[in-house]
C-alpha cells in the first residue's frame, strides 16, 4: 500500500509505518478522532461506565435519552461473586419535554422510585450529553438525595462530547475517590488494592487467588466484582496493583496523595508478565516468607504451564499477529505474549494509547511492523492485508472485520469467553487463537471462498 | 440475576428499568445500511457511532460500518458545522462512498444544528450525494429513527418525471435481510417489478469471499431510489414503521400506497400476497399456494401442542403485532403483548386482534420495559416467551423457555438470515415456538409421561 491512498492526510501522524511516518517525533496520540473518520473510539459515557458498573451492590442511573443505557445494558461480561443488581438497566429516558423543560425533575423522582424499591447503599448518576447542554444541576439534586435518604448520591459528570474515553476513565475515578475518601485515614491492615481489573470472565478471581496462596490480602478489588463495603476498605491498603494502566493510573495517583498508599503497575496476561507481576508485589511486601511462596508458586505453575503451551506452540510458531485493543498497557502485554509463543506481531494499534505506550511498543516490535492509533477499519484492512497477519486480537466491532478478511480471531475485550489472564489465562488464550486460526473453515475458505472447488 | 424485580406492581413515572427500545440514531444507521455504497453518518459525540456500530455488528455478525462528526466540547457550543464540513471531505476523499446519510443526535439536535444548511454548504463530489435525517434520540424509538432515515432518502433523491416506471414501491419495515429476502423472493415469484427501500439483504448478511468490501454488493440503488418517485404504487409493510415514508413517497411523487401489516403469519401473508395479486394481475403461482397448503398442514398436525398456550411477546411494535396475529391463528393465547416504542396505535391494533379472537385477560402496552413484563410474569405466568436476547434474563429467573424472534439478538446465530415472514417465514416461526415448548414438555414431564411420538 502506498502512503496516502488509503489514509486520511491528517491521519499520517497517528500511524508508524515504514513509508510514511510523519517527521519521526513519535506518533501522534491521545488526541480527539478525526471528523468523518470509522473510528473504533467511544466516548466519555463510555469510559465512566465501563469502569463504574462493576460495582455490584451500586445502583446506576443513567439520565439521559434511553440510548445510552440501551447500548450498556450488562454487555461488558464483568461477573459477579454475590449481587446482580449492576447487570440491569436503569435510566431517566429522558423525552422531549424533559429537554425542552429540563430533567431535573425527572432525575429527583427517578432516585426516589428507586429508593421506594430497594435499598442501595449507593447510587450513580451518569451525565450523558444532552444533559451538558440542557443545563441540568445533577450535583444539587445528588446532595439533596444525600440528605433525604442519608445514602451516598454521586454524580458522574460524562456528556460524551466533552473529550475521549479517556476522559472518562477520570470521571470515574473521581467518582471512586468521591466514595472511598474517610474523613480519617484507617491504619493499613490489608496488603494491596487491585485497580483496573473489571473481572472478565472471572479474571480478577484469578488474581485474587493468587494473591492469596502467596499470603497477600487484599482490601479492594477496583472494579471487578466489587462491593462498596470494600471499596471503602481501600485506604486501609498498603499497595496498589495497577493493571489497566490506561484507566487507573489516575485513581493511583490520587490515592498515593490522598492515602499515602504507593503503587506499581502490573499485568498478569502471559506467563513472563504473570511471574514478573507476581514476584514484584512479593517484593514490595519486603516479606521473606511471601517472597519465598511467591518464588515456589511461579516454579509450580511455569512447570505445569509451560509443558501444555509448548503443544500449542507447534502450531503457532512463525505466525503473524495483529493487535488492535483499547489500551497501551494490554497491548504491550500481548505483544510479549506472542514472543513467548514464537509469533511475530506485525501490526499493533489502540484507542487510547499514550506516548510513553508507544515508545515501548516500538522497542518490542520489529522495525517493519505498523503502529497506528485511533485507527480506523479500512487502515485495518490495508495494512493487516499487507502485512500478511493470520490472526487479529480486538473487540466486537474488530471481529467480523478480521473474518471477512479471512484473518482469524480472537476477542481480548468485552466478549472473551474464557479468563485470559494469569497461567490458566495464557493457556486458553493459546487454545483460542489456535482454535481460531486452525479451524477448518478456513481450509475451505482458502480453497476460494465463495468458488465451488 | 433479575431477583432485584419485586412481585408487587407500582407506578413509575420517571425510572426506565430494563428498555424495550433503544434510540433513533441507531434506527437510521441500520436503514442506511440498506442504500448500496452508503456510509451511515452519525452527526454528534463519537460514542453514539461506536454503541450503535457495536449494537448492529453484535446482532448481525456482520461489520456495520459507519462514520462520526467525533463532536467536541467546541463543537457543542459552537455549533457542529465545521465538523459536518470537514467529515464530509474526509469520507468522499478516503471511504469514497457513493452517498452520505447523515443523521442527528440528541447532542446535534440540542444545541440546534441546521443539517440541511450544513449540507448546502458542503462541498460534495460530482456525481454523489449527501442526505439527512433528524433523529433525537428523545423521541420515538430506534424504529421511529428507522423510518425517518428511509424518508431522508426520498425527500432527498425520489423525484416524479411523469413517466411511469411500472414497479412497486415496497417499505419492507424495521426487519432482518432474511425476511428482506423472502419479500423479494415472493415477489419474484409473482413476478412483480419492485424496488424495496431499504434493502440490508447482501449488506448486513454478505457472503465469506475471503475479501472485506466497505460496500457489499446488496442495498438499494440510488438510481432506484431516485426512480421510486415513478412507481406505479407503494406497499408500506408494517403500519407503525412504513406509513411515514409511504407518505412521504406520496406527498413528493404522488406514488398512492396501501398499508398492510408485517406478512407474519398466514393472514397477514395472504394480504400481503392479495395486493401483490392486486398489483400484478396474474394468478398467483402454485408454489405459493403450495407453501400456503404446507403452512395449514403443519399448524393442523402440531396443533395440540400449541393450542391453548400462554405467550409473552415482547419487541418491536410491527413485529410484535405480527407475531401476536400469527400465534392466534395457532391457537395460542398472547397473553402479555407489549413494546418500548411509545404509541396509541399498537395498543388500538393489539386489542382489536384480542377482540377478533376473542380472547380475555389479554394485555397490551406500548411504552413499556421488560420489567413490567417481569413483573407481570411473576405474578401469573406464561408458557412460553417471544422476543429478543434482553429477555433471556427473565426466561432465566422465571423458568420459561424464550423463542428468539425480533430485534436484537445478540446471542445467537443464523437468525438474521432467516425470514419469519411469509409462509415459509411462519414454518420457521413455528418450529421454534413447537420446539421450545415441545424440547420443556420433554424436560420435565414425568417418566412415565415421556414419549417418543409426539
Amino acid at each position: 500500500m502506498k502512503c496516502g491512498n488509503e489514509i486520511l492526510p491528517e491521519r499520517i501522524e497517528s500511524i508508524r509505518y515504514s513509508q510514511c511516518s510523519g517527521d519521526g517525533s513519535g506518533i501522534k496520540c491521545e488526541s480527539e478522532s478525526v471528523s468523518g473518520a470509522v473510528s473504533q473510539r467511544a466516548c466519555v459515557y463510555c469510559g465512566a461506565r465501563v469502569v463504574l458498573n462493576p460495582i455490584t451492590d451500586a445502583f446506576h442511573i443513567v439520565h439521559g435519552p434511553i440510548g445510552c443505557a440501551s447500548y450498556t445494558w450488562d454487555i461488558r461480561g464483568s461477573l459477579s461473586s454475590g449481587d446482580e443488581g449492576y447487570r440491569n438497566s436503569y435510566s431517566t429516558d429522558l423525552r422531549e419535554t424533559d429537554v425542552i423543560f429540563g430533567g431535573e425533575k425527572k432525575l429527583t423522582a427517578a432516585i426516589d422510585e428507586v429508593m421506594a424499591r430497594h435499598s442501595p447503599r449507593v447510587i450513580f448518576i451518569y451525565a450523558t450529553c444532552i444533559v451538558g447542554v440542557i443545563g441540568d444541576d445533577i450535583d444539587a439534586i445528588c446532595r439533596n438525595a444525600e440528605e433525604k435518604y442519608q445514602i451516598r448520591v454521586i454524580p458522574v459528570k460524562s456528556p460524551g462530547f466533552s473529550g475521549t474515553k479517556k476522559t472518562g476513565y477520570k470521571m470515574a475515578c473521581n467518582a471512586i475517590m468521591n466514595l472511598i475518601t474517610p474523613s480519617i485515614l484507617p491504619e493499613k491492615t490489608a496488603d494491596v488494592n487491585i485497580l483496573g481489573d473489571f473481572n472478565l470472565a472471572g479474571e480478577m478471581w484469578i488474581i485474587k487467588n493468587y494473591l492469596r496462596k502467596i499470603g497477600i490480602s487484599v482490601a479492594a478489588n477496583i472494579t471487578g466484582d466489587a462491593r462498596v463495603d470494600d471499596l471503602k476498605n481501600a485506604p486501609a491498603a498498603k499497595l496498589n496493583l495497577v493493571q489497566c494502566a490506561g484507566s487507573m493510573t489516575y485513581l493511583a495517583k490520587q490515592m498515593e496523595e490522598t492515602f499515602a498508599i504507593p503503587f506499581i503497575k502490573i499485568s498478569f496476561f502471559g506467563v513472563t508478565d504473570t511471574s514478573d507481576s507476581l514476584l514484584r508485589i512479593a517484593y514490595a511486601t519486603g516479606d521473606k516468607n511471601v517472597i519465598e511462596r511467591a518464588k515456589a508458586f511461579i516454579e509450580e505453575e511455569k512447570n505445569r504451564v509451560i509443558p501444555l503451551l509448548d503443544k500449542y506452540r507447534k502450531n503457532l510458531v512463525g505466525k503473524k499477529a495483529a493487535i488492535y485493543v483499547g489500551g497501551g498497557f494490554k497491548a504491550i502485554s500481548l505483544i510479549r505474549q506472542f514472543n513467548e509463543f514464537g509469533m511475530k506481531t506485525v501490526m499493533v494499534g489502540t484507542q487510547t494509547g499514550s506516548k510513553e505506550d508507544y515508545e515501548l511498543i516500538q522497542h518490542l516490535v520489529d522495525e517493519d511492523a505498523v503502529i497506528l492509533d485511533d485507527a480506523n477499519p479500512a487502515e485495518l484492512e490495508a495494512f493487516m492485508t499487507e502485512m500478511g497477519a493470520d490472526i487479529l486480537v480486538g473487540g466486537v466491532k474488530e471481529r467480523p472485520l478480521a473474518y471477512k478478511l479471512g484473518i482469524a480471531f480472537c476477542d481480548h475485550n468485552h466478549e472473551r469467553k474464557h479468563p485470559l489472564s494469569g497461567y490458566e489465562g495464557t493457556l486458553n488464550f493459546a487454545s483460542e487463537i489456535n482454535l481460531s486460526m486452525n479451524s477448518p473453515v478456513w481450509e475451505i475458505i482458502s480453497q476460494g471462498g465463495m468458488k465451488y472447488v | 440475576m433479575l431477583n432485584l424485580t419485586p412481585k408487587e406492581v407500582s407506578k413509575r413515572s420517571a425510572l426506565r428499568i430494563n428498555p424495550l427500545r433503544t434510540c433513533q440514531p441507531v434506527g437510521a444507521m441500520y436503514a442506511a445500511l440498506g442504500v448500496h455504497g452508503c456510509l451511515p453518518h452519525s452527526h454528534g459525540s463519537q460514542g453514539c457511532c461506536s454503541y450503535h456500530r457495536t449494537f448492529l455488528t453484535r446482532h448481525f455478525k456482520d461489520p456495520a460500518i459507519a462514520s462520526s462528526s467525533s463532536f467536541t466540547e467546541g463543537a457543542s457550543v459552537f455549533g457542529g458545522g465545521a465538523n459536518l464540513k470537514t467529515a464530509v471531505r474526509n469520507i468522499f476523499d478516503i471511504y469514497d462512498p457513493e452517498i452520505i446519510a447523515v443523521h442527528t443526535t440528541c447532542l446535534s439536535e440540542t444545541i440546534g444544528d441546521d443539517l440541511t444548511g450544513y449540507i448546502q454548504d458542503a462541498k460534495i463530489t460530482e456525481g454523489k450525494y449527501v442526505v439527512h435525517t433528524n433523529t433525537p434520540s428523545y423521541v420515538g424509538s430506534h424504529i421511529t429513527g428507522y423510518a425517518n432515515m428511509i424518508s431522508g432518502f426520498i425527500k432527498y433523491l425520489s423525484e416524479s418525471t411523469g413517466d411511469k416506471n411500472g414497479k412497486l414501491a415496497v417499505f419492507p419495515g424495521f426487519v432482518n435481510p432474511g425476511d428482506m429476502r423472502e419479500m423479494k423472493r415472493i415477489m419474484t415469484l409473482m413476478g412483480i417489478p419492485f424496488t424495496m427501500l431499504p434493502d440490508s439483504s447482501g449488506v448486513m448478511d454478505s457472503p465469506m469471499t475471503g475479501t472485506y468490501e466497505m460496500f457489499p454488493r446488496g442495498g438499494t440503488t440510488v438510481a432506484e431510489i431516485i426512480d421510486l418517485g415513478n412507481c406505479q404504487s407503494a406497499l408500506a409493510l408494517g403500519e407503525m414503521t412504513s406509513e411515514a415514508p409511504a407518505e412521504t413517497l406520496e406527498k413528493k411523487c404522488k406514488v398512492p400506497y396501501q398499508t398492510l401489516p408485517l406478512p407474519i403469519g398466514v393472514e397477514s401473508t395472504d394480504a400481503f400476497i392479495m395486493a401483490l395479486n392486486h398489483f400484478c394481475k396474474e394468478e398467483v403461482p402454485y408454489a405459493l399456494e403450495e407453501e400456503r397448503g404446507q403452512l395449514l398442514d403443519i399448524m393442523l398436525d402440531s396443533s395440540q401442542y400449541s393450542h391453548e398456550k400462554t405467550a409473552a411477546i415482547f419487541g418491536d411494535p410491527d413485529t410484535v403485532l405480527g407475531i401476536t396475529q400469527f400465534v392466534l391463528e395457532m391457537g395460542m393465547i398472547p397473553k402479555y403483548v407489549v413494546t418500548g416504542t411509545p404509541g396509541s396505535t399498537f395498543d388500538k391494533r393489539v386489542t382489536e386482534l384480542f377482540e377478533k379472537y376473542q380472547v380475555e385477560g389479554c394485555v397490551v402496552k406500548s411504552a413499556s420495559d421488560l420489567f413490567e413484563l417481569h413483573q407481570w410474569i411473576k405474578n401469573d405466568p406464561v408458557d412460553v416467551m417471544i422476543g429478543g436476547t434482553y429477555g433471556k434474563a427473565v426466561a432465566r429467573a422465571e423458568d420459561i423457555p424464550l423463542v428468539r424472534a425480533g430485534f436484537p439478538i445478540i446471542d445467537r446465530y443464523v437468525h438474521s438470515y432467516l425470514p419469519i415472514v411469509g409462509y415459509k417465514g411462519a414454518m420457521r416461526l413455528i418450529e421454534l415456538i413447537l420446539t421450545a415448548i415441545m424440547d420443556r414438555q420433554d424436560r420435565d414431564c414425568a417418566d412415565e409421561d415421556f414419549e417418543i411420538v409426539m
